[in-house]
């Protein structure tokens, strides 16, 4: 198969490069610090608790498109696919800390744990600053629930974030953000489907293969293999065999009350996740569970990756409240 | 001559090995595609690349300086998992070679202070395949051999870790981006365990020719 087509400069240059592109698009409301690839509010109050979420880039807008507002106050960005290095992580949070320390938010992986967890330790033993660390886990394909530290995060990422971010405006210390973050991620569960694979820009390689009748149940973000490979199907039979592992694995019951979040992973249309909100919304409204919101759009993605996925937010009053802030940045607005 | 290297050999052994690694980044491209997503090839680039330039500058004065400034680099430069733990392998590895020379007995403790700050920092243990499986062997052949000198340490060590690369092919991840592969995984080898073996290659064909 060809590899797909991409404007770019330099493929080595792609994250910095990005990086000014973004801090121009948001017309002066971030920076990007000058010597590490980290994206920073520029009105920043004086003191607050400080949110810096991070992670590989090349999942556009996430995790840089989501600073700004009751949102991240800063992101470390690592190369494509990679976790930011420490060095980045420990810069960047030392530009976002007002004093009231900092809580770490990001998907959970090896590399991102790992670079995390070190500059954890540099932040605290070298420079006093406080930092906490909560590990977005909602993909259920994953793992199965009693290994819930072994499950990936997903686009749950971005009510993650928000809660987090909107949290970190509101609440006066690191514990109590840190308390709303991990009720938020407890009660997160997400499924993705691939219908075909992206590729990365240094190689121009596909992250994995899939026959062109294929679909993937519960493929991971990266490629990573999921519940099923099955002959592609009709959008309501996706979705209720989507539906059907994400409602049992909280489980999710006649009553809740949920947050709905459906993100293109890079190349499908807004036409069929349209389609797919609409039967998911039919198995919602027959299991008795009440949707308080939905978002349909592009959060996570994988480049060119064609596919889906669907996330589930359980909420209580606190979590309500949270979610429903304005924010304001450029991967995510909503009044 | 001695079987041992100075300071100055110490750094040129880490050049040799940063060309070496940079000019087979298409073939861990290839297996990273084959188990993880593709993107070990590269990164391994990006460390060594930073590498090239650390250690580009005056003589260093001890051994471990060259070994420090490797790590630095690969952990600041090569990002994610690969870069934590082969940043960590080269920088907490230094520790085991305070000398003004290495020599067989300081190349395992290298590999062995390296191995015990990689399994610490990953919390894994071997079998899981990673990197781990070809550094542990390679880690207890250099050890059985440094009363041999130099040499046949890195020569033990490199047929340590190909025999861990081998190993690696059976196993089934249960860490990282190739966890979720599960079962799909086996038949074939860790990339990071393939870096492992031509990193210390390297070093092999250094030690042996200087």
């Amino acid at each position: 198969m060809a590899n797909p087509k991409k404007i770019l400069n330099d493929p080595k240059k792609v994250v910095a490069e990005m990086l000014e592109g973004l801090v121009f698009a948001n017309d002066g409301r971030l920076r990007k610090l000058d010597k590490h690839a980290a994206i920073v509010r520029t009105d920043l109050p004086e003191s607050k608790v400080a949110l810096l979420i991070g992670g590989g880039s090349g999942h556009e807008p996430i995790f840089h498109g989501f600073v700004g507002k009751n949102m991240g106050d800063g992101a470390a960005c690592g190369q494509v696919f990679a976790a930011p290095s420490p060095d980045i992580i420990v810069e960047a949070a030392k530009a976002v800390h007002r004093g009231k320390g900092v809580l770490f938010l990001y998907g959970n992986y090896a590399g991102d744990n790992m670079n995390f967890d070190m500059a954890s330790e540099i932040l605290t033993e070298d420079e006093g600053i406080e930092v906490r660390t909560v590990r977005v886990t909602d993909d259920v394909a994953a793992a199965p629930p009693e290994r819930m530290h072994d499950r990936r995060g997903v686009a749950g990422d971005l009510y993650a974030i928000k809660i987090a971010g909107g949290a970190a405006t509101e609440c006066d210390t690191l514990d109590e953000v840190e308390r709303i973050a991990r009720k938020a991620v407890a009660n997160l569960r997400s499924i993705g489907i691939a219908v075909a694979a992206g590729s990365i820009p240094e190689t121009g390689k596909l992250t994995f293969e899939l026959a062109d009748d294929e679909i993937e149940i519960g493929m991971g973000a990266h490629g990573e293999a999921g519940v099923s490979r099955q002959k592609i199907a009709p959008a309501d039979t996706v979705a209720d065999q989507i539906m059907e592992k994400l409602l049992s694995d909280l489980p999710f019951k006649r009553g809740d009350e949920v947050a709905l979040l459906i993100n293109n992973l890079g190349a499908t249309t807004m036409m069929e996740m349209l389609i797919v909100n609409r039967r998911i919304r039919q198995i919602l409204d027959r299991e008795g569970i009440k949707v308080h919101r939905t978002d349909v759009g592009t959060w996570l993605t994988v480049q060119e990756m064609a596919g889906f996925s669907v996330t589930l937010l359980r909420l209580d009053d606190e979590l309500k409240h949270y979610l429903d802030l304005p924010a304001e940045s450029l991967g995510y607005s909503r009044m | 001559m001695s079987d041992t290297l100075d300071a100055t050999q110490a750094r040129d052994m880490l050049v040799a090995v940063s060309n070496y690694m940079i000019d087979r980044t298409d073939t861990l491209t290839d297996a990273d595609l084959a188990i993880g997503d593709g993107d070990h090839g590269i990164g391994m680039r990006r460390g060594f690349e930073a590498a090239l330039e650390a250690l580009n500058g005056e003589a260093p004065e001890t051994v471990d300086a060259p070994f420090k400034a490797t790590g630095m680099a690969i952990m600041s430069n090569t990002g994610g998992a690969a870069g934590a733990v082969f940043g960590t392998l080269f920088r907490a590895g230094s520790k085991g070679i305070p000398g003004d020379v290495i020599d067989g007995a300081g190349f395992a403790a290298f590999l062995e202070e390296g191995l015990a700050a990689v399994l610490k920092r990953g919390g894994v243990t071997e079998g899981q395949k990673t990197m781990v499986d070809a550094l542990a062997p390679a880690a207890r052949a250099a050890r059985a051999a440094s009363a041999d000198g130099l040499q046949a340490t890195t020569a033990a060590a490199v047929d340590g870790a190909l025999q861990g690369v081998e190993a690696s092919k059976a196993m089934v991840a249960t860490t990282g981006k190739a966890r979720s592969l599960g079962e799909r995984s086996v038949g074939h080898p860790d990339p990071g365990a393939i870096s492992i073996s031509l990193i210390l290659t390297a070093m092999r064909d250094y030690a042996q020719t200087n």
